[in-house]
């Protein structure tokens, strides 16, 4: 039954690596705005659709 | 597609004004330029979002002039080096999807942007850019041509960069980690009692336990032993401090129990209950961050002016570097930020923002203008006689009695009750060790130490904050922004409520005018106009405004009669415009509008009539208001609007008129002493006193994204009529709080029956905890919602 000290030392290691995680996360500020990634992550296919090519084009002739 | 709104920005489209472009229609020049912009640059994606998300770009002209100034611009910066800028941005117009979108794609627009990013809930755009290939005047006017102009204030050049305190989420974090890793480990005494591998490994589990409550003990409680600690020194008996001793009690009595081997402690418990409590003060910390509470008037003052040098050049200065003796440009809307004597031939600067009044004061060469005013029309010159920080405005500000009193110590509903609850707690823990001490010193401590944990009043800490953490949500889906939710309690206490006049009770938009009677013909017009310009009566202002531009004519034999009108000979015209009486129109009526009657050359013509200009439903909230609250109208204004007051308010409504900013706060003042609790509602400057002063102080905003005072909240002008709503509300909020106190209270009493005859086990206190805060919560949740569906209407 001594294995339990392993198991329960491996557990309380994992969670204190997700607590670790969790504290960089909040200090790296990612809970600071929790609205515009829940947006932004809806864009990614409207962006490819654009034809990189003629958008520079088009931007040098404006300038 | 809707052709009656405009592609871009959707405002109605004048038919005579629309233009068509690629078969879309646009309201005005400004908007399809824009739409020119994206669709060149592959970026109408920006309609498929939202329909209509843009808005109508401004003119500018030279209004940026200040951030070819490289000082300036290197004080607005967020992080500078050779090749790499960093801004942050204001943009009040941030709203939609559309926008994130647009704004996050600056890059295809101008070249030198590497990266854009908008935070939504603060209206800021973070743009990173090279400063070799484009400079922050381009992006600012870039930004502006789309019509997303950035807000940039004197508040910004101070640069006072706010470090976000985050500590209350790493302690919650901690002590969920602490929690639930204890509570896992505390299922086998639960369930396993007496079983042989149980008593093998016991004490192993207990002292991991131990050592895992440590980090939610002594960091993630420690807040509760300060605040105890505080208000034990200021000698009130706040709620922290049977939190704080229960938390205590728990741990040493826990300690003790694993080490001489009475039992397993209530580790568990005291985790959660510190779980628990903090979530609720998580809850209760809900803040609109794109609204600022805390304003003064370096937010609305511009970073720089525009000064004459001697030798005639225009520069761009900023305004702490103004001196007496400068010459400044002032131009259309702008605002004047020292105080100086008008050079210009003339001027009309409204000073709405200071005093409240709404009508332009002219000003001719050589008059004195104050700081706050905003010049209307053309170009001033001005000469300036102080310095920014000797300024009116400033002073005025400065003043002492104009600071809001952030640390007004407020006693809270939690508080009061707890004045009764934590000597009562003692005195049943002292009385049951007094008799059990009898019997068995040992059960005595027991039980001494257990009332003293159950009683932790946990549900009763839980209470207001997840209540009044609710109301503050649903108040702000309904156009009510609160700075906190402890204003929530302030409203429910208040018995006077004192409006301001103008921008308040009144709207600030342009009211409508129209015309009945035989239509004028383009001459005509022209007369009237002419004859307008020469009158300074403000509805005269009104109406000049509203008639079309036309040519100059010569005036004869200008008359003005107060109280009656105006009459003049108009290229050999003689028209009148003013009461029915005075242009001899035999019809008399009884009209709550305000008319003005014309006629040429002795003929009636017909009559202009002002739409009212006060608030819709402003007469039903004030009956539905005075029948618990007596009211006041605080007004800048002179007195020419009472009469049409006392007829529109119940009796009983005070009107006061004349009345000059200090004046106000010296009024709530003077209410205050007599006892009585004071909600002020006010707009402007000119209320930020009275603001501040006042139990309540509620700034009403057209436009909840343009800057208020100071204030303890911000309602959205749409919502004026509801402010019983919200005020019967906050009442029915309280109710929440006593009811659902009394339910804590109730298992606070299951507890200690429990704690009093010594049979609180570990086990006991870990149901009961969760069960009574999870009760509480959803109690108060159902409670607050359905309260505020009934109150809908």
């Amino acid at each position: 039954m001594s294995v339990i000290y392993i198991l329960i030392s491996i557990s309380i290691v994992v969670a204190a690596v997700f607590l670790y995680v969790f504290i960089k996360a909040v200090k790296s500020g990612q809970f600071d705005d929790d609205y515009t990634p829940s947006v932004r992550m809806l864009f990614d296919d409207e962006l490819q659709k654009d034809n990189k090519q003629k958008t520079e084009t088009k931007i040098e002739k404006q300038n | 597609m809707n052709t009656q709104n405009c592609f871009h920005c959707g405002n109605d489209i004048v038919k005579t004004e629309e233009i068509l472009f690629e078969d879309k229609s646009f309201c005005c020049l400004g908007c399809k330029t824009v739409y020119e912009i994206f669709s060149q640059n592959d970026l109408t994606s920006y309609y498929d979002f939202e329909k209509a998300p843009g808005a109508t770009p401004q003119e500018v002209h030279g209004k940026y002039d200040f951030l070819d100034n490289r000082e300036i611009v290197s004080r607005l910066l967020e992080f500078e080096e050779e090749t790499v800028h960093i801004v942050s941005l204001y943009i009040p117009h941030i709203h939609c999807s559309s926008c994130i979108w647009i704004l996050e794609n600056l890059q295809k627009l101008q070249k030198g942007i590497s990266q854009s990013q908008v935070n939504f809930s603060q209206k800021k755009v973070r743009i990173t850019y090279d400063p070799q290939l484009t400079d922050l005047k381009t992006i600012v006017l870039l930004l502006n041509a789309i019509g997303y102009e950035p807000y940039i204030s004197l508040e910004n050049y101070e640069g006072i960069r706010k470090t976000v305190d985050r500590s209350l989420i790493y302690k919650i974090g901690v002590a969920f980690f602490c929690f639930g890793n204890i509570m896992l480990l505390s299922f086998p005494e639960y369930f396993e009692v007496g079983e042989y591998w149980i008593d093998q490994y016991k004490d192993f589990f207990r002292w991991l336990i131990f050592a895992l409550s440590l980090p939610a003990f002594f960091y993630s409680g420690w807040g509760y032993y300060v605040s105890a600690w505080k208000s034990i020194q200021s000698r009130m008996l706040s709620i922290d401090i049977p939190i704080a001793l229960g938390i205590i009690v728990m741990f040493v009595r826990s300690t003790v129990d694993i080490v001489f081997d009475y039992g397993q402690g209530f580790f568990d418990s005291m985790c959660g209950l510190i779980f628990f409590m903090l979530l609720g003060k998580l809850f209760q910390q809900k803040t609109y961050s794109f609204l600022s509470f805390e304003r003064d008037y370096k937010s609305y003052f511009p970073i720089a002016v525009t000064k004459i040098n001697r030798d005639g050049r225009e520069e761009a200065t900023q305004v702490y570097d103004v001196e007496k003796g400068d010459r400044l440009l002032i131009r259309n809307q702008e605002l004047i930020p020292v105080d100086g004597i008008l050079i210009s031939e003339n001027a009309y600067i409204d000073y709405s923002f200071v005093t409240g009044e709404e009508v332009p004061i002219a000003k001719k060469s050589g008059d004195k203008i104050f700081a706050g005013g905003k010049q209307i029309g053309k170009v001033i010159e001005m000469e300036v006689l102080h310095s920014v920080s000797q300024s009116y405005l400033t002073q005025l500000w400065s003043n002492e009695v104009f600071q809001k009193k952030t640390n007004l110590k407020y006693k809270t509903i939690t508080d009061t009750v707890s004045r009764y609850f934590t000597p009562a707690l003692l005195l049943l823990a002292f009385i049951s060790f007094g008799y059990w001490i009898f019997i068995d010193t040992n059960t005595a401590f027991n039980v001494f130490t257990a009332i003293l944990i159950v009683a932790c009043p946990c549900a009763l800490a839980l209470t207001a904050p997840f209540t009044l953490g609710n109301v503050l949500r649903i108040m702000g889906n309904r156009k009510l922004y609160l700075k906190n939710a402890t204003v929530i309690e302030q409203m429910a206490k208040v018995d006077t409520i004192v409006f301001d006049k103008t921008g308040t009770i009144t709207s600030n938009k342009k009211s409508a005018i129209a015309y009945e009677g035989t239509p004028l013909q383009e001459k005509e017009i022209g007369k009237l106009k002419n004859l307008l310009r020469a009158s300074n009566h403000p509805l005269s202002r009104r109406l000049y405004d509203f008639l079309p531009v036309m040519e100059l004519l010569e005036i004869r034999e200008f008359e003005e009669i107060t109280g009656k009108g105006i009459r003049a000979i108009v290229a050999n015209s003689e028209i009148r415009l003013g009461s029915a009486t005075f242009v001899g129109s035999s019809k008399t009526e009884k009209s709550k509008q305000t008319n003005v009657h014309v006629s040429i050359d002795g003929e009636y013509k017909g009559k202009f009539t002002f739409d009212n200009q006060y608030r819709e439903g402003l007469e039903k909230l004030f009956k539905r208001l005075s029948r618990k609250y007596s009211l006041t109208v605080l007004s800048g204004d002179n007195e020419g609007e009472r009469d049409n007051l006392t007829q529109l308010l119940p009796a009983g409504t005070i009107l006061v008129f004349n009345q000059k900013p200090e004046e106000k706060l010296a009024y709530i003042k003077e209410l205050q002493e007599k006892g009585c609790n004071v909600m002020m509602i006010g707009d402007g400057l000119n209320d930020a006193g009275a603001l501040a002063q006042s139990n309540v102080g509620i700034s009403i905003s057209e436009n909840v994204n343009v800057f208020s005072p100071a204030c303890d909240g911000i309602l959205d002008a749409s919502q004026f009529s509801k402010i019983s709503y919200f005020l019967k509300y906050s009442h029915n909020a309280m109710k929440t709080i006593m009811m659902s106190f009394g339910l804590s209270l109730l298992y606070n009493a299951v507890g200690l029956s429990f704690a009093v005859t010594g049979n609180l086990s570990p086990l006991v206190a870990a149901i009961i905890m969760p069960l009574s805060t999870i009760t509480i919560v959803s109690f108060v949740t159902v409670m607050s919602n359905l309260y505020a569906r009934k109150e809908r209407n």
